[in-house]
């Protein structure tokens, strides 16, 4: 089952001719993932590498291809328009790529969303990975910019605010012949489309998963919130870990959204919150696949 | 990035915001011009405060030994003493560090006798990902320790981006600080200003900090914004080239900005481990792993998805130019890049830059095998990490080794 994508969801690019759309959109191909439409205004009517048509609007790929959910690689002034073109198309799913979209757009993004029925995932994330059943999990379903080779197909459910941070989680699992359900960056901005939380409902909800790693880092309160959740609500071993125990306070790592502001979103705070929760916490980030397994093998 | 505070005072008050009468002065002399200008117009008191990006000015120490970064004055001759005491003199506060930051600007203005003192703000309420006003009647004091003791003294109030800042919302603000009558509509005006402001300039946060009735010459109460502090969305700076203008270098330590020319991510830390590597959450983490192991990181680094053979070269050379480095640990995971290909470029700049500290390199991904290799066929002393903890036990374990006097 998996959340979100299946090796079967038919996929859009927005911006698949831009230089780093069209570089992902060749690895996602690779992959086996159905990349069935790209857009990018202007340049309807042209076929990209041969094989997957572009159309000037969202609307008329979807209707023409089917595609339900969408990457988005737009440049960040016109990151917004893209999404919400997506969301007005009727799409179930936008995956937004794109870093470094101003967060006052973002704010009408989400306004703009109220009551659709498209889900966001991201801005500025490595995207989802659903995979597949093929030599280094070949088949699946790859929307964004993540590794395909390193996942494997199993039953454990990643989710984080980070890239590399989810890949390095992944690869552990992967290396110790365990697979994964879906793996979700749901992106570093201080506004995004979708939540831990939202993810972890998912992953508790499906039949294939049994396992979660919950990746967070410092900034706001999306962990303090998920933690709560699954406390009193969720019936899978979770494990997880925390980026910015050693961050000097006031200063954005990186990510616009991973910042220690006015005392709040420590990671002494959400690592609390994580072990009040019964989360097992990876002491050290080398240590994230070993804490869940250790997990399973207890429950 | 942020502004000054006679900055900020500008953007305020071009929307509206009531700023007080005030002069930006780079000598004593202008600072005194402006004060018998001020003294003349009916003012009893000047006000000289120090231009920096730091809190604390207040009862901060200057490297010379003059007291205090903000200076209240009774005559131009006073206001033109304690301006010659601050500039060109280094400010330390609670929030600079022990460096200090040169006060090269003042922003003098005219003063008033307070009748009472409030604060407000408004930024990004994360978990609504809607902007919120923030507000209390507990005004010119550190709103941290508010929040902390007294959470009920602080109201707030959602903003639907919308339709903005209704003015009924002003209105429910000013009556819950108690600003009644003609101050409510002072206030409402000011709350519209600040609005606007925040959402024409994609601040980040606006605080204004102390709001205070200030009692005019003439007995006349009114609302005025006697700090301000700004920051903005990094994001947004490419439609705001007014604001672009307004950075102000000499607050950015010199090895950031160096950083920023290459589309590093560098962030100066005070320990003696640097590290490198490629993406905000595993540089974090990267981080992190060296303290757990008992070293400290020098640095946060992130060269981020692309990692170029420049690029790597420009995080080298930045790296080293931080005295304080012993050892360095490099943690890519080359997810899409060839791990090879990053192997030459950390090898080019390591024969370019002359590194003679211990390096640790940890690759994984792509090509991985190949790129070991080309790291041990290279000639150089670079130590290799199989996994983040073995890296970073191995580079806390080099820089132990080594006594700072060998450097």
């Amino acid at each position: 089952m998996a959340i979100l994508v299946t090796p079967q969801t038919r996929v859009l690019v927005q911006g698949i001719t831009g230089s780093f759309g069209a570089r992902h959109t060749q690895l996602s191909l690779a992959y086996g993932t159905l990349v069935v439409a790209g857009v990018t205004p202007g340049k309807g009517g042209q076929v990209f590498e041969g094989k997957v048509p572009i159309f000037d609007t969202v609307s008329e790929a979807m209707q023409q291809t089917g595609a339900t959910a969408s990457a988005v690689f737009v440049p960040p002034p016109f990151a917004a328009d893209a999404i919400l073109e997506g969301v007005d198309a009727g799409l179930d799913l936008v995956i937004c790529i794109t870093e470094g979209i101003p967060v006052n757009d973002m704010v009408k993004v989400r306004r703009a969303m109220e009551g659709k029925k498209t889900r966001l995932i991201g801005p500025n994330c490595p995207g989802i990975v659903t995979p597949g059943l093929g030599l280094d999990s070949h088949g699946g379903c790859r929307i964004g910019i993540s590794p395909g080779y390193i996942h494997k197909q199993g039953n454990i459910g990643v989710v984080s605010r980070s890239g590399t941070l989810t890949y390095e989680a992944v690869w552990q699992l992967t290396s110790r012949g365990v697979g994964q359900s879906t793996c979700v960056g749901i992106g570093g901005d201080p506004v995004n489309g979708t939540s831990h939380l939202d993810v972890i409902k998912l992953f508790n909800e499906d039949p294939e998963t049994e396992g979660i790693i919950l990746i967070g880092e410092i900034g706001g309160s999306a962990e303090e919130e998920a933690a709560a959740w699954i406390k009193a609500n969720c019936r899978k071993p979770v494990a997880g870990f925390i980026a910015g125990a050693t961050a000097p306070p006031g200063r954005r790592m990186g990510h616009a959204g991973a910042i220690v502001s006015g005392g709040s979103g420590t990671a002494s705070a959400k690592i609390a919150a994580f072990r009040d929760a019964g989360i097992g916490i990876a002491a050290t980030p080398s240590e994230m696949a070993d804490t869940l397994l250790q997990l399973m093998k207890r429950a | 990035m942020n502004l000054h505070e006679y900055q900020a005072k500008q953007l305020l008050g071009e929307r509206g915001v009531n700023v007080p009468t005030g002069a930006v002065c780079a000598t004593a002399a202008e600072a005194r011009s402006f004060a018998e200008k001020a003294f003349a117009g009916g003012a009893r008191l000047t006000v000289v405060k120090s231009q920096i990006h730091a809190g604390g000015r207040g009862k901060g120490t200057f490297k010379n030994g003059f007291q205090g970064g903000v200076k209240v004055c009774k005559t131009p001759q006073e206001t033109e003493e304690k301006a010659a005491s601050m500039l060109g003199q280094v400010l330390v506060t609670k929030q600079t560090g022990s460096d200090g930051r040169l006060v090269s600007k003042l922003l003098v203005e005219a003063a008033r006798d307070i009748k009472k003192e409030f604060y407000v703000a408004v930024l990004l309420d994360r978990a609504t990902s809607r902007p919120v006003f923030m507000a209390s009647i507990e005004g010119g004091v550190d709103i941290e320790e508010v929040a902390e003791h007294h959470p009920e003294k602080i109201l707030k109030e959602s903003i639907d981006p919308a339709v903005g800042l209704m003015p009924y919302q002003s209105r429910k603000m000013a009556a819950a600080l108690g600003l009644r009558g003609e101050m409510m509509t002072q206030a409402s005006k000011l709350f519209a200003g600040l609005y606007k402001t925040w959402w024409d300039c994609d601040a980040a946060m606006i605080e204004i900090n102390p709001l205070a009735i200030m009692i005019e010459p003439d007995g006349r109460e009114v609302l005025v914004a006697v700090d301000a502090k700004m920051s903005l969305d990094d994001n947004a700076l490419y439609r705001h080239p007014k604001i672009q203008a307004m950075r102000d270098l000499a607050e950015e330590a010199d090895l950031e900005i160096e950083a920023s020319k290459f589309n590093l991510s560098y962030i100066k830390l005070d320990g003696s481990i640097a590290c490198l590597v490629n993406g905000a959450g595993l540089a974090m983490a990267t981080m992190d792993i060296i303290q757990h192991y008992g070293g400290n990181p020098a640095n946060f680094l992130d060269v981020g998805g692309g990692a170029s053979r420049e690029q790597v070269t420009a995080a080298f050379k930045i790296i080293l130019s931080d005295p304080n480095v012993r050892g360095i640990l490099v943690n890519i995971f080359g997810g899409i890049m060839q791990c090879d290909i990053i192997a030459k470029g950390i090898v080019d700049a390591v024969r370019e830059t002359g590194l003679k500290l211990p390096l640790v390199v940890r690759l994984e991904g792509n090509n991985v095998e190949l790129g070991k290799q080309i790291l041990r066929e290279s000639g150089l002393t670079i130590i290799s990490g199989d996994t983040m903890a073995d890296a970073a036990q191995k580079v806390v374990n080099a820089v132990r080794n080594v006594s700072p006097s060998a450097n």
